[in-house]
């Protein structure tokens, strides 16, 4: 099955969802509403065809533009056919919330802390969402573009000397 | 004289000072705070090439509670820093850091949120061994300067080792620069 065939499935199945696709040396990329991602994850998933049935990662970008400032990106594989695709939604500033895909793939989990970690992107029906790297008491999210690389100062205490 | 017949007897006078350190500088258990790559050196500095037991510290214990000289080696993230200080209030006194290449001395490469610059923040340091990380070489040189430290440390009149003791002066009964 070529890229071409994964797209035409795709917007077979769930026409204005699909809201855009690109193709870069081979690799295929499709962007999805945000609402819809359980559900297109499901189809990728299950059908038999596309079986994309791992998920490599799951991340967040962090591209500092007024409209849809941050976007999450699923890689998944299919062992059976041994292609990738990168799925992507675009996520608001002002509700960051994006449905979780652990009940797809449970491998999620960890993908989605650290995402909620790093960029304050909440995953709604996500399990355990904790922090994964830094402390639970910490405000601020690193990996945002105006995060300042030293870090805000008494954020993280220190023990006494 | 006293002292000479104690000599020739096989005994021989010194500072308690000087005995209780030399005890001390010879016999420095490490608690290896292996964190990172230097821990590597730090297990290459106890293998027999460099062997750091010619300096009487081969004893590598894996508690604390044994141990009376602690090598940092490697990077020390806000995260561990607690974990890092933890283990530091367990050992049991007197006790002394040594900071293992540039990270754990100055946060390194890692100029970022996440790594404290330099664990003299939280913990006092008695030694900073340069290098990233640095030669086995080093490490013991490092330990060698920890020796010479130690050798001119008081061990009784300052119990509380960290802390600047203030020994006052002898009330002197005469006239200043002279003896009472």
């Amino acid at each position: 099955m070529t890229n071409s065939e994964v797209i035409a499935k795709l917007k077979t199945r769930f026409g204005d969802t699909v809201l855009a696709t690109e193709e870069f040396r081979g690799d295929l990329t499709v962007t999805v509403k945000k609402e819809e991602i359980v559900r297109v994850a499901e189809f990728v998933k299950t059908e038999p065809d596309l079986a994309f049935d791992l998920i490599i990662d799951a991340l967040g970008v962090d591209m500092y533009r007024p409209e849809g400032r941050f976007e999450v990106v699923y890689i998944i594989y299919s062992l059976n056919h041994k292609r990738y695709v990168r799925l992507k939604v675009r996520v608001d500033e002002e509700n960051p919330v994006v449905p979780t895909v652990t009940g797809v793939w449970p491998g999620a989990n960890w993908h989605e802390r650290e995402t909620f970690d790093m960029f304050g992107i909440r995953f709604s029906g996500h399990p355990d969402l904790r922090r994964m790297y830094m402390p639970e008491e910490f405000e601020h999210h690193p990996l945002r573009k105006d995060f300042p690389l030293m870090g805000i100062p008494d954020s993280l205490p220190l023990p006494r000397r | 004289m006293a002292i000479e017949s104690l000599q020739r007897d096989g005994f021989l006078t010194t500072r308690l000072d000087e005995v209780i350190n030399w005890a001390r500088k010879n016999s420095l258990w490490p608690m290896p705070m292996g964190i990172s790559c230097c821990a590597i050196e730090m297990m290459a500095t106890a293998s027999p090439r460099f062997d750091i037991s010619r300096f009487g510290s081969e004893v590598m214990r894996f508690t604390p509670r044994q141990c009376d000289v602690m090598i940092v080696a490697g990077t020390v993230t806000y995260k561990m820093s607690k974990v890092v200080r933890k283990i530091y209030d367990q050992m049991p006194d007197p006790k002394w850091v040594i900071s293992m290449g540039a990270c754990a001395s100055s946060g390194g490469m890692f100029r970022s949120y996440s790594v404290v610059q330099g664990i003299d923040q939280f913990i006092p340091v008695d030694v900073f061994v340069a290098g990233c990380p640095p030669r086995p070489e080093a490490l013991l040189h490092g330990l060698m300067e920890l020796q010479n430290k130690i050798e001119k440390e008081r061990t009784i009149g300052s119990l509380v080792r960290k802390e600047p003791v203030w020994i006052p002066e002898m009330p002197v009964a005469g006239k200043a620069g002279q003896p009472a």
